[in-house]
């Protein structure tokens, strides 16, 4: 489990980090979706690996055993980084579309690369 | 506690004052000038009423904890010296507001100045009654900004405009400078308070630190007090409005420098490094102002000369730090506050009258201003230092302080001699102010007719004047007392004997004042005829303009050298500096964890699951093929990000994360619709670019693998250290422990978000609505490329389709297509609407939350825009989701604030069940409430997002009308004439 995870995240982060070297803003953009992924992912497993589980409470209170559930700290902050990373995500696409607009040119720099 | 009170109040009333003024309408100048003065007035009275407390040597306190955990405290005292100052700057001050009423033209922001000015008082206040090192650092730069603003007032003149830029670049320089040395200086006496650090002599004076920190705390106080070579600001800031100039370079800013070198003296000084930099600069700036005074030709530039110089004189005392030498230079701060502020109105009325302040030019006003006449030559002559004024009477004591043996040093033997010279020079600049504006033949060619001003206008001069008379006749029975109490409090039980009496009989110090007279007058006599040719400044001295120097220094410093860095380590381009960023991040990880030992991991298979690995070959290869794809198949790429998104997905679920499984899929979604909706903005690419194929291409593709492939093994490797390590004790533990006794929910999750971390919610969800915002604005100005603003290829083939048959509408094809889509996601509206209840509804105890509902009901109305086209839908719905997003920051902030109403901190959550009929039994914690806030912003932010860019296809199809009209006219035109002119391209939407 843990070993396949951990994969996953270096196969996430490392294609986005491919992509977000790339020259075209597509590319960027689809490259910081994966790193995000990735990330995501990270900080959650930061919390360590649970199956079967899920931080919701029983209500008749009774001694609750810290074991039994999984971190709920990460997941909380997982939960706003997928929010924030949504709204960046959205920011990034509409400057991608007004800088194609004004440069007439998707690339990153707003300008070709000279040759 | 009475006292305190009224000291907090002495503190606010400027600042409530100049808030206030700010509001009055641009041309109610009475209004503004009458709050000012009542602020002053006010100000006054409250000083009086303090004065009892603090007679005796006594001292009024007033704590207000700010940070206490870091020694800073927001401490307000008054003692005597900080009394005879704050005196100083509110009568003054009145004076000032009653003269600028009369000064400014009606044509001006009147207000604006109040404002200003009331706030510059407030902050010089500020200065004088911190009782804490760095609150006073805080005003410090609060008059640094002020004045700036002051000087900067008649912003349409570039001088004015310049000359204010240049005292804030000094002064606020300064100001960092003095920051550092009262950082220093509570680190080396352990406090930050005024009074220990002032009881803390010996211990500052022999520390190592002590001249690293004198030297930081001098350059705060010169560079305010104009002190050489830092002289160079003040004569600029000349282009400020008289009552200005009259303000900050009497009572005011230039004088917060002297007095904390004053304030500061028995604690910092006593040491030769102290008497050899501070009275060594002061002594020359005495004698280079003064020198530099005598050959301007400009009538506020010769009193800004003095003014340096004066304050020199007062630099040289505080230097010379004997009690006596604190005493005068005590009395020299109010006397040539009084006598340069009526100067410089003196000044004011008479360029306001007569239309000019060149010397050159001015000549023989006496006969036609006789009362602001006499007025000018009775401060001119206090400023000379004329027997029977006050001005002498603190020159004398300066005189008599320079005789006072210090240490036998050069400096120490020449300092008399110097004092003398400098003496000389003010003798011949007064009698040269005197001489030249007012007597001699009429004047020629002024560009008004001189005359007297309005009684007003005049008021303010006489009052000051009269105080000049009245203390140079009868300084003991006057200012005597109130002396007094300043000396105490500032040397305590070292209190020389004085005497402020006219005689003293034939001393060495009325010699030197009598040679100072005698000369001057023959240094003036022998200059007279010269001087009006002479250039604007002293011979050879006037080549030097330290404004030449300040200038190509910050163009060096803002643009030389920034350049020059630039040119070697930046870059414009992205690329480069996203590589940069990646290989820090990858170098600092490595850093970190270098020679850890924990980082060996053990490869174990423990607990493999043959399933999840499948998924995440799928994930995997998704990811790999998304970063493939990007460049030239972007919507393969989009279908792989989605797949490897879902993979994610559904990880959360599987390893016990509910909530950001849903919140996962429901974002997924959205995004993609998003990034659909952008795409169709991008340029087509189809044929490869020819560029790739070069080998410096295949090169940076290659080193940019190793990087990426460095960047991933490297976090799959601390991914795996760390899970496979076991975990320690956690907070997670508390949350577990009381999310439900505490704040009443079990879905722990939600419960940290709205009310354990429910501050980083609102913060988050503030960002949130500021991104949907900023997305907003950006499209409004959103212009296509041309080769986008074309219809998309689909839809042209579909309408090529509909024209060709006969008797079949334009958008048929689309509507067809569509038919059954359409009518399942319209009628599926209603239902995720519900399910968007149902997931904020649940969230407190189940998975869900205002995040998730927001997301998913915004995808409601996604659904909506997808399945008719926009028109269809506004014309049906109306969507404000700039509302949504108010409204949600709002509730969200109520519902924080309303803790404050039952005596709890910001955002503090009640969590209580309630039974309602039929229902039975619901939550109703505030959380609840907070979380709604949450969900309408959601809402509303990410509705923003997608009508935002789904507009714009709709803009680009006017866009696109308009430019068909324009080419039809055009072509008629063209028709109608061979000869037709191009149009300007049409500004669409």
């Amino acid at each position: 489990m843990e070993l396949v995870l951990s994969i996953a995240i270096g196969i996430l982060v490392g294609s986005g980090t491919w992509l977000i070297l790339r020259p075209r803003t597509f590319q960027v953009i689809v490259g910081l979706c994966l790193v995000s992924y990735g990330v995501n992912l990270f900080i959650f497993s930061m919390g360590r690996l649970l199956v079967g589980g899920a931080p919701v409470l029983s209500k008749d209170g009774t001694i609750i055993d810290p074991a039994a559930f999984p971190d709920p700290l990460p997941q909380a902050l997982v939960l706003t980084a997928i929010v924030i990373s949504f709204a960046t995500t959205a920011l990034f696409l509409v400057v991608l579309m007004a800088a194609r607009g004004f440069t007439g040119t998707d690339h990153v720099d707003g300008k070709e690369r000279d040759q | 506690m009475i006292e305190q009170n009224l000291l907090a109040a002495l503190i606010l009333l400027p600042f409530a004052g100049s808030l206030l003024a700010a509001t009055v309408a641009a041309h109610a100048r009475n209004a503004a000038a009458w709050l000012s003065g009542t602020v002053m007035v006010a100000g006054l009275g409250l000083l009086a009423a303090l004065w009892p407390a603090i007679e005796d040597g006594g001292a009024v306190r007033a704590h207000f904890a700010w940070v206490p955990s870091m020694g800073l405290n927001i401490t307000f005292r008054i003692d005597g010296f900080a009394w005879l100052f704050m005196v100083l700057v509110m009568g003054i001050g009145l004076l000032i507001v009653l003269y600028a009423r009369y000064y400014l033209s009606p044509k001006d922001p009147v207000p604006r100045f109040y404002s200003f000015l009331l706030a510059f008082a407030g902050a010089m206040s500020g200065i004088l009654l911190s009782g804490n090192i760095i609150v006073l650092v805080v005003f410090w730069e609060m008059t640094s900004f002020f004045s700036f603003l002051l000087i900067g007032y008649w912003h349409h003149s570039a001088t004015a405009r310049d000359g204010a830029r240049m005292a804030l670049v000094v002064t606020g320089t300064g100001g960092l400078c003095l920051l550092a040395a009262m950082l220093i200086l509570g680190h080396i006496v352990g406090s930050y308070n005024l009074d220990r650090v002032l009881a803390a002599g010996d211990l500052i004076r022999e520390h190592p630190l002590y001249l690293p920190m004198l030297l930081l705390f001098l350059m705060g106080a010169f560079t305010k007090s104009a002190q050489f070579p830092f002289q160079f600001w003040l004569p600029n800031a000349m282009a400020a409005p008289t009552p200005v100039s009259a303000y900050l370079h009497s009572a005011t800013m230039v004088k917060a420098g002297v007095f904390l070198l004053v304030r500061f003296s028995p604690a910092l000084g006593g040491t030769t490094a102290w008497f050899w930099l501070v009275a060594g600069v002061g002594i020359t700036t005495m004698v280079v102002g003064a020198v530099i005074a005598l050959f301007r030709h400009d009538l506020k530039g010769l009193l800004a000369y003095s003014t340096i110089s004066h304050l020199g004189l007062i630099t040289a005392l505080a230097g010379i730090g004997s009690p006596f030498a604190i005493v005068a230079a005590m009395f020299h701060i109010v006397n040539h506050a009084v006598f340069k502020a009526s100067l410089f109105m003196a000044a004011g009325i008479i360029d306001h009258e007569s239309g000019t302040r060149d010397m050159r030019k001015l000549s023989g006003l006496w006969k036609l201003m006789p009362f602001t006449g006499t007025l000018a030559i009775i401060a001119a002559g206090s400023m000379g230092g004329v027997p029977l004024l006050n001005g002498f009477i603190s020159k004398e004591m300066f005189f008599a302080a320079t005789l006072d043996a210090q240490d036998g040093s050069s400096l120490d033997l020449a300092l008399p001699y110097l004092a003398t010279l400098g003496a000389v020079f003010s003798v011949a600049y007064s009698l040269r102010f005197i001489h030249t504006v007012f007597f001699g033949p009429p004047p020629v060619d002024l560009p008004k007719p001189p005359h007297e001003p309005v009684p007003w206008m005049r008021r303010p001069v006489e009052a000051l004047v009269l105080i000049c008379l009245v203390i140079g006749v009868l300084p003991a029975a006057t200012v005597g007392p109130y002396l007094h109490e300043a000396v105490v409090s500032v040397l305590h039980g070292d209190t020389p004997r004085y005497s402020l009496d006219l005689w003293h009989g034939f001393n060495t110090a009325l010699m030197m004042s009598l040679v100072a007279m005698a000369a001057g007058v023959a240094l003036y006599a022998a200059l007279a005829r010269r001087l009006p040719e002479g250039p604007e400044g002293p011979p050879f001295l006037h080549r030097i303009k330290g404004q030449k120097i300040f200038d190509r220094l910050l163009l060096l410093l803002s643009w030389k050298w920034p350049r020059v860095a630039h040119r070697i380590i930046g870059t414009e381009r992205l690329q480069p500096q996203l590589r940069l960023l990646v290989l820090l991040a990858f170098v600092g990880a490595g850093w970190v964890l270098w020679g850890v030992a924990r980082m060996v991991p053990v490869i174990t298979w423990d607990g493999f699951d043959p399933v999840f690995a499948m998924v995440w070959a799928v994930g995997a290869a998704c990811a790999i093929g998304a970063a493939w794809q990007a460049k030239y198949h972007r919507f393969a790429a989009l279908v792989l990000l989605g797949g490897a998104g879902l993979v994610t997905c559904v990880t959360f679920a599987w390893l016990s994360a509910p909530d950001l499984a849903v919140t996962q899929l429901l974002v997924e979604i959205v995004t993609t619709v998003l990034l659909l909706l952008g795409m169709r903005w991008l340029p087509k690419r189809r044929e490869e670019v020819a560029a790739d194929r070069l080998f410096m291409a295949q090169l940076r593709r290659g080193r940019d693998l190793v990087i990426a492939v460095g960047c991933g093994v490297g976090i799959a490797a601390i991914s795996y250290t760390v899970m496979s390590s076991p975990q320690g004790p956690t907070v997670a533990t508390w949350f577990l422990q009381n999310a439900y006794t505490e704040g009443g929910g079990t879905n722990v999750v939600n419960v940290i978000l709205v009310d354990f971390r429910a501050f980083d919610t609102y913060g988050e969800i503030a960002v949130l609505g500021i991104v949907a915002l900023t997305v907003y604005a950006l499209l409004r100005r959103f212009r296509p490329a041309s080769e986008s603003a074309g219809m998309p290829e689909q839809q042209v083939i579909q309408d090529a389709r509909d024209r060709a048959t006969e008797g079949r509408e334009l958008g048929r094809t689309l509507h067809d297509y569509m038919f059954v889509p359409a009518i399942l996601m319209q009628w599926m509206f209603p239902v995720t609407i519900t399910i968007a209840a149902y997931l904020f509804f649940r969230g407190h105890d189940l998975p869900g939350g205002g995040f998730a509902g927001g997301v998913a009901l915004a995808i409601g109305f996604l659904l909506q825009y997808i399945a008719a086209n926009v028109r269809w839908v506004e014309a049906r719905l109306r969507i404000l989701p700039i509302r949504w997003i108010g409204f949600g920051l709002l509730i969200a902030t109520a519902t924080g604030v309303g803790s404050w109403l039952f005596g709890y901190p910001f955002l503090t959550a009640h969590a209580q069940y309630i039974d309602l009929p039929l229902i039975g039994r619901v939550p109703a914690a505030s959380a609840l409430l907070f979380d709604l806030g949450v969900f309408a912003l959601v809402v509303g932010a990410t509705i923003l997002f997608l009508i935002a860019i789904a507009h714009q296809s709709l803009r680009s199809a006017r866009v696109r009308a308009q430019e068909e009209a324009r080419l039809a006219e055009a072509e008629e035109a063209a028709a109608a004439s061979d000869a037709a002119a191009p149009r300007p391209a049409t500004e669409g939407v």
